[in-house]
C-alpha cells in the first residue's frame, strides 16, 4: 500500500544534509511551511543553499547561520523599513546572494521539474540583472536565456493532503508550491489535514501524489 | 514646496484611469490603496502576483491569514475571483493579459525608465515581481511621490538608481501632477489643486512639455 505519510516534522526532514539546496515554498506567510523550516533549524543542517521567495519564509535560518546561498526574488521584508537580516552576512560574503526577477524563479523552477533545461525571458532585458546571461533577439524582441532550478528537497505547506501525496491547497496559500513540488527527487509537504484516498475529487485535486515524497499533519501555522 | 495630494487622493486619481472589465495588477506601497478606492458598481478584476484574481478591498480585520494581497495586507474577495499557483501568475503578468499595472517608484527618466527596486544607498534591494509586470502589461502608471524626503526630484533625465525596466513607463501620477510618457517627451497634462504648471517643473529635472489643455486634477469619486 502506498503510504507516504510522515508522523513528525522531525523524521520528515531527518536525513537533509549540510550543503543540501533546499526550496521553500510561500510568499509571505501564505503558504510558508514554518513547522517543516522549524524542525530543519532544530535538525542543524548548514551550508545550505535555499531558493524561496523572500526573506520571511526561511528567517530562523538566516538568524542562525544555516545558509551560504540564497536564491530569492524579494530578499528582504515587505516591510522595508524592517532591517534585513542578510544585510550582515552578504556584506561579509559569508552568504551568496543571487536575485532573481519573481517570475523568471517560479519558471525556473517550472522548467526544472519539467526537464526543461533553460529558457528565454524578457524580464531584466535593460537591468543589471542581464549581466552574465546570453541575449538574443527572438522575433525582434531582445530575450535573455535563463537556466532551470532543480534542489535536493523541497519544503512545501499545502491544505488537505491524503496518503498517496495528493494535494490541495488555500486561497493565495498555492503560490509556488505546487511548482516546487515538481522540481526535487525529495518534496515533504506539510498539511493541516490527513483526508483518506478518494475523498479529494480528482478534479479539484491541484497536486497529484506523484510529485510527493512525504506528507506530514502539522498544527497550522502563519508566523515565526 | 508645495505638498500636493496625499496618498490617499493619488490612488484616487489613479482610479480615474481604469476602465469597467480591466484586468489590473497593483504594486505594493500607495499603490495598494487604488483597491480601496474603486466604486462599487465598476467591475474591475485585481490581480495579485501571488495567486489570486478579484480581490477586494483591504479588511479592517485578519479573517484568513492565507488571504492576502502582494504586499501582505488581508483582502476580501469578489464574485468570480480565483486562486493559482505561480507560474499561472506570471503568464498572466508576462503574457500581456493584464490592462493595467501601478507601481510604486523611485526614479523615472524622462525617456520612462522606471528604478523601484534598489536605492544606491541599500545594501541588496528586492525585484519582486516588478521586474515581469513592466514588460509585459499593456499600460505601467507609476503613482509616487514627487520628490524624495530629501527634496531631490524623482522624475529625472536619467535614473541614478538600478533599473527596473527601460523605456517602461506610460503614465506618472504624483501628489503634484499628472505626466504622460511620450516620444516627445514629458507631457505635464494635470497639476493638483493650489499647485501650478511652474511649481511641478521647479521640482522636475527634464523640461516638461506643458499640454495646452492643462487642467486641475478632478478628484470626485
Amino acid at each position: 500500500m502506498i503510504n507516504k505519510i510522515v508522523v513528525g516534522t522531525k523524521e520528515a526532514v531527518a536525513d537533509i544534509k549540510d550543503g543540501a539546496t533546499v526550496m521553500v515554498g510561500g510568499f509571505g506567510p501564505a503558504g510558508a511551511p514554518f513547522n517543516l523550516v522549524q524542525a530543519l533549524l532544530d535538525q542543524g543542517a548548514r551550508q545550505l543553499t535555499v531558493i524561496c521567495n523572500s526573506v520571511s519564509q526561511v528567517a530562523p535560518l538566516i538568524e542562525n547561520r544555516r545558509i551560504r546561498k540564497l536564491i530569492a526574488s524579494f530578499p528582504a521584508w515587505a516591510d522595508r523599513s524592517r532591517a534585513n537580516p542578510l544585510d550582515e552576512q552578504y556584506a561579509t560574503g559569508e552568504i551568496v546572494l543571487e536575485m532573481v526577477p519573481q517570475g523568471t524563479l517560479a519558471e525556473r523552477i517550472r522548467a526544472g521539474g519539467a526537464n526543461v533545461a533553460a529558457f528565454y525571458t524578457p524580464t531584466g532585458v535593460g537591468t543589471v540583472l542581464e549581466q552574465g546571461k546570453e541575449k538574443r533577439v527572438i522575433d525582434g524582441r531582445e530575450y535573455l536565456l535563463e537556466r532551470a532550478l532543480r534542489a535536493d528537497v523541497a519544503l512545501i505547506k499545502a491544505y488537505r493532503g491524503d496518503r498517496m501525496g495528493n494535494l490541495v491547497y488555500h486561497a493565495a496559500a498555492r503560490n509556488y508550491n505546487p511548482i516546487m513540488a515538481t522540481a526535487t527527487n525529495l518534496t515533504i509537504a506539510e498539511v493541516e489535514e490527513i483526508v483518506d484516498v478518494g475523498q479529494l475529487d480528482p478534479e479539484i485535486i491541484v497536486t497529484p501524489g506523484i510529485f510527493i515524497d512525504r506528507v506530514v499533519k502539522v498544527p497550522k501555522r502563519s508566523q515565526w | 514646496m508645495k505638498a500636493g495630494l496625499s496618498k490617499e487622493l493619488i490612488a484616487l486619481r489613479v482610479v480615474k484611469e481604469l476602465q469597467e472589465g480591466m484586468y489590473v495588477n497593483l504594486g505594493i506601497g500607495l499603490p495598494s490603496l487604488v483597491s480601496q478606492f474603486v466604486p462599487e458598481d465598476l467591475e474591475i478584476v485585481f490581480h495579485a502576483e501571488n495567486g489570486v484574481l478579484g480581490y477586494g478591498p483591504v479588511t479592517e480585520q485578519q479573517i484568513d491569514s492565507d488571504l492576502i494581497n502582494a504586499g501582505l495586507r488581508p483582502v476580501g474577495l469578489r464574485p468570480g475571483a480565483s486562486f493559482f499557483n505561480h507560474v499561472d501568475s506570471f503568464t498572466m503578468i508576462r503574457g500581456g493579459r493584464l490592462d493595467v499595472t501601478i507601481l510604486g517608484g523611485y526614479q523615472v527618466s524622462e525617456k520612462g525608465d522606471l528604478a523601484n527596486w534598489k536605492t544606491t544607498e541599500e545594501k541588496i534591494g528586492a525585484v519582486g515581481g516588478a521586474m515581469d509586470l513592466v514588460c509585459g502589461v499593456k499600460k505601467v502608471i507609476v503613482a509616487m511621490q514627487h520628490t524624495a524626503s530629501s527634496g531631490a526630484p524623482r522624475i529625472v533625465k536619467k535614473c541614478t538608481y538600478p533599473l527596473t525596466g527601460k523605456e517602461v513607463v506610460d503614465m506618472i501620477v504624483t501628489n503634484l501632477a499628472v505626466i504622460d510618457v511620450t516620444p516627445e517627451g514629458l507631457l505635464l497634462r494635470e497639476i493638483a489643486p493650489g499647485v501650478s504648471a511652474t511649481d511641478v517643473q521647479a521640482v522636475t529635472e527634464p523640461t516638461l512639455i506643458v499640454s495646452p489643455n492643462l487642467k486641475e486634477m478632478e478628484l470626485k469619486i
